[in-house]
């Protein structure tokens, strides 16, 4: 998998743990919904731990895990499969202030919907990330200045800069 | 190899302008007349390898192999009425698509 | 370089009347061209595979047909100015093959566009405020509404600042472009429905409150295709102000629960039957209690700029009753005939609502030429404000006509092929493009529309029958909305053969109801004698001013079919 933020490759200092992986003792993990309480058990205090989710999950169940997660992976399994894009609000809205992460086949057209639904960053597939490179997805993440809709995305929307130029 | 019910064609649509092309000996042919007919499976599977490749290739999109019937001179025609209109245009507006071009090439000669 | 004439941007008569672009929406609109100029160029290098373009250039209008690509314009509730069409008539001249095929949903599709030049349409459509966003794909699509908005005598409030409201708020919606399947919204203001607004995913009908305040009735899960559904009223009265969160929790809840393992069950109809009414009524309202409103705080404010720009034209004040009308019509009865079926009473005194009819004898319904498109944008602008309508019927409306004018109107368009005396009457057909266009078409649905025009094309003869809407379909999806025809015909394959089913009693209005079918698939060249059976049956039965569908569900369907049947065993070629 390549990791995009903020339109640029990154390093991932994350590491999905397979579900019959033994917890390590070090370092980031992701682990799966149902492996969550086992890992709350038996990983240090000062250890990272993130969850992935399918995208069906109930954001009111993993609400109360939020304080200890530090990431929050959203699958999905085709990119016009939009549930992880209201799942993402969702999560949001009930306080979650982690890294959010899409994963999954998404292409670079689908930048600005993440950010706007409040993912900080896309993993993808290498045989995408190879054919979409880092410029176009750069280039996609700033396709619009603004946009209609108001609530999504920390930037402006067309109506709050309509209402501040009547002013 | 087995012989197919019916002789195939592959069928695709140019990615760059979407007009119906035929899989012909040297490539793509407008015209359905040039294709190459695939008489037994294995033919066929050739075929469709080739419109792989091409999709891959970014040429072609919506490629399918469509059983047709052969003429005296052993030039394809397709069999389902689908196909028909595809190698003419729309029945509707003679003046349009394929059939447009052979009339206006047929007054030329 | 554009199609467009910038000359033109300066003629007189420019209207008042629709929404006009500000420098934002310019700039979103820009932006759209140059992203899918992007898109374009990515997937000619191969960066995208078609599997990842089609959603996207879906989302930009754009099919790929069984001849070429098919490009699908937005006419943003079905208003048009007379700038506007001219600048289709030129881009289908100068891409195209000089016509355009006007839609069910208020838009326009040109036939024979080719990818690599899509970019630059879109740019010319942008230079006259217009696009194909959401035309297409699985994402919320171009908002319809009353094409006799703002003029209509029976109207309560103009519907088209709420579908431009909703225009703005649906592009490029962030979280709703990748939903289980298309929404359609529709929206009417008056007292008879010409939006159908029963048979979209969400139909509003604007109503006044408790107090009197403007709000809206909502319906959802209406929907044709292969399960046709009648719309359900969600709620009963939506105040204005919670009108966008209201419908980002419809939304919410139909991105997450909405079927995706089956496309012919992922409409939002298909969740509201499976999962019922109340629960569904139950899941929004949590979803719309939950959801933070602030967002939405300035909605009212919004909603006012836009209205705004749907004032009225500058109407004269002019008698009731014009002299000039009454006696054209007495000195030309082929105009009188135009005058009695294709003008509808307009609130003004003294105006009229014209409809042009773009189903000639023979000819293919919803087709113009450019050159027809630039009479129709001449026309408007010497006779109606400049404005002109797309109806969900595929005809052109001219909304504000002086009574006194409408002859020289009928004069000009009558040279034009455009008078055809029609409008509401049996061949007043509508058709999908079927399989003569389209790839998921499975039988043709041109070709019957015309057989049927041909058969019935005395005038006379049309008027004496009266109201009829014969609907045609060339597959399942419905696009010819063949369930909610009075006579609604299907084409489908029957053993490699084209076969089509026809269906009775079908009503897209406020009294919606699906058609039932008649029988056994027939083939193409007995689909107008079976027609002609029916409606003989139907005029030799009906009461007094009964409408064909009113003697339909008085005798019942039962009644057809016999007809049908005995003369099947007369040797009818039936």
């Amino acid at each position: 998998m390549a990791l995009i933020s903020e339109g640029k490759f990154v390093e991932d200092e994350w590491r999905h743990l397979a579900d019959e992986e033994d917890l390590p003792r070090s370092g980031k993990i992701v682990v799966s919904q149902q492996r969550l309480e086992e890992a709350l058990a038996g990983l240090g205090p000062e250890q990272g731990l993130g969850v992935r989710l399918p995208n069906t999950a109930d954001p009111a169940a993993i609400a109360p895990y939020f304080s200890r997660l530090s990431l929050i992976a959203i699958a999905f399994p085709a990119f016009t499969d939009g549930r992880g894009f209201s799942l993402a609000r969702l999560v949001r809205r009930a306080g979650f202030k982690g890294e959010l992460r899409a994963s999954g086949r998404l292409v670079a057209d689908q930048a600005l919907h993440a950010r706007q639904c409040g993912f900080d960053t896309i993993e993808i597939p290498h045989d995408i990330a190879q054919r979409q490179n880092e410029a176009q997805w750069a280039k996609a993440l700033g396709s619009y200045a603004e946009t209609y809709q108001e609530g999504y995305g920390t930037r402006g929307s067309i109506l709050e800069r309509r209402r501040k130029a009547a002013l | 190899m087995a012989l197919l019910k019916n002789p195939q064609i592959l069928i695709a649509s140019d990615l760059r302008d979407g007009e119906a092309l035929f899989l012909g000996a040297d490539g793509w042919a407008r015209d359905h007349k040039s294709a190459a007919v695939a008489r037994d499976s294995q033919e066929a599977a050739a075929l469709e390898a080739r419109g792989k490749g091409e999709i891959a290739a970014n040429r072609v999109v919506d490629v399918y192999l469509a059983d047709v019937g052969l003429e005296a001179d052993g030039s394809p025609t397709p069999l389902h009425y689908r196909e028909k209109m595809r190698i003419k245009g729309p029945s509707v507006r003679p003046d349009l698509g394929k059939q447009a071009r052979a009339a206006q090439s047929g007054d030329a000669k | 370089m554009t199609a467009h004439d910038p000359q033109q941007a300066a003629r007189p008569n420019t209207p008042t009347t629709t929404y006009l672009y500000d420098n934002y929406d310019t700039a979103f609109v820009r932006e759209r061209v140059a992203e899918f100029r992007e898109q374009v160029r990515r997937r000619l290098e191969g960066a995208t595979t078609e599997e990842e373009f089609r959603p996207f250039r879906l989302m930009n209008g754009l099919y790929l047909q069984l001849h070429a690509y098919m490009l699908r314009v937005a006419i943003p509730y079905g208003t048009l100015t007379a700038r506007q069409m001219r600048s289709l008539a030129d881009i289908a001249d100068k891409w195209d093959k000089g016509y355009g095929h006007f839609t069910t949903r208020q838009n326009l599709q040109f036939n024979w566009p080719k990818l690599v030049d899509v970019p630059d349409i879109l740019e010319a459509l942008a230079e006259v405020e217009m696009h194909a966003i959401q035309t297409s794909g699985n994402c919320i699509r171009n908002v319809t509404a009353d094409h006799f908005s703002g003029v209509a005598a029976d109207e309560y409030e103009d519907p088209r600042p709420t579908a431009e409201f909703l225009r703005q708020w649906s592009s490029l919606h962030s979280e709703f472009s990748f939903l289980p399947r298309k929404f359609k919204i529709a929206v009417s203001g008056a007292a008879q429905d010409r939006a159908a607004v029963k048979v979209h995913d969400i139909g509003l009908r604007v109503v006044a409150g408790p107090g009197g305040e403007p709000g809206y009735e909502v319906y959802v899960g209406g929907g044709l295709g292969r399960s046709p559904f009648v719309g359900k009223v969600v709620r009963e009265f939506l105040p204005r102000e919670d009108l966008l969160a209201y419908l980002e929790a419809i939304l919410r809840v139909y991105n997450r629960f909405g079927r995706r393992d089956n496309k012919y069950k992922a409409r939002i109809k298909i969740l509201v039957h499976e999962t019922g009414l109340d629960q569904i009524r139950a899941e929004v309202e949590a979803e719309f209690a939950a959801m933070d409103r602030t967002p939405f705080a300035h909605d009212a404010e919004e909603f006012a700029r836009i209205a705004a720009f749907f004032a009225p034209p500058p109407y004269e004040t002019l008698p009731a009753q014009s002299e000039a009308l009454q006696s054209a019509k007495r000195e030309n009865p082929a105009f009188a005939a135009f005058a009695e079926v294709n003008v509808s009473a307009h609130k003004i005194d003294g105006y009229a609502i014209v409809t042009v009819s773009l189903k000639p004898t023979g000819g293919i319904p919803g087709d113009a030429t450019s050159a027809q498109m630039r009479v129709l944008a001449d026309a408007s602008e010497k006779f109606g404000f400049g404005e002109l309508r797309v109806s969900h019927e595929q005809n052109i409306v001219l909304p504000h006509v002086k009574k006194d004018d409408l002859f020289a109107l009928w004069r000009m368009l009558d040279a034009a092929g455009l008078a055809t005396a029609n409008v509401g009457l049996l061949t007043d057909i509508i058709s999908c493009p079927g399989l003569d266009y389209c790839s998921l078409a499975t039988a043709r649905s041109i070709p019957i529309a015309q057989a049927i025009s041909r058969r019935f094309k005395d005038e006379e003869r049309q008027r004496e029958i009266g109201r009829l809407g014969i609907k045609i379909s060339g597959c399942i999806n419905a696009c010819g909305h063949h369930h909610v025809g009075a006579i609604g015909v299907l084409g489908l394959e029957k053993k490699g053969q084209e076969s089509y089913q026809i269906t009775l009693g079908g009503d897209p209005s406020l009294s919606a109801s699906v058609g039932e079918l008649l029988g056994p698939g027939v083939g193409a060249d007995q689909v107008a004698d079976v027609i002609e059976h029916i409606v003989d049956f139907y005029l030799s039965e009906r009461q007094g001013e009964e409408r064909f569908i009113d003697t339909w569900r008085r005798l019942g369907h039962a009644r057809f079919k016999d007809v049908l049947r005995r003369e099947g065993e007369n040797g009818a070629d039936i």
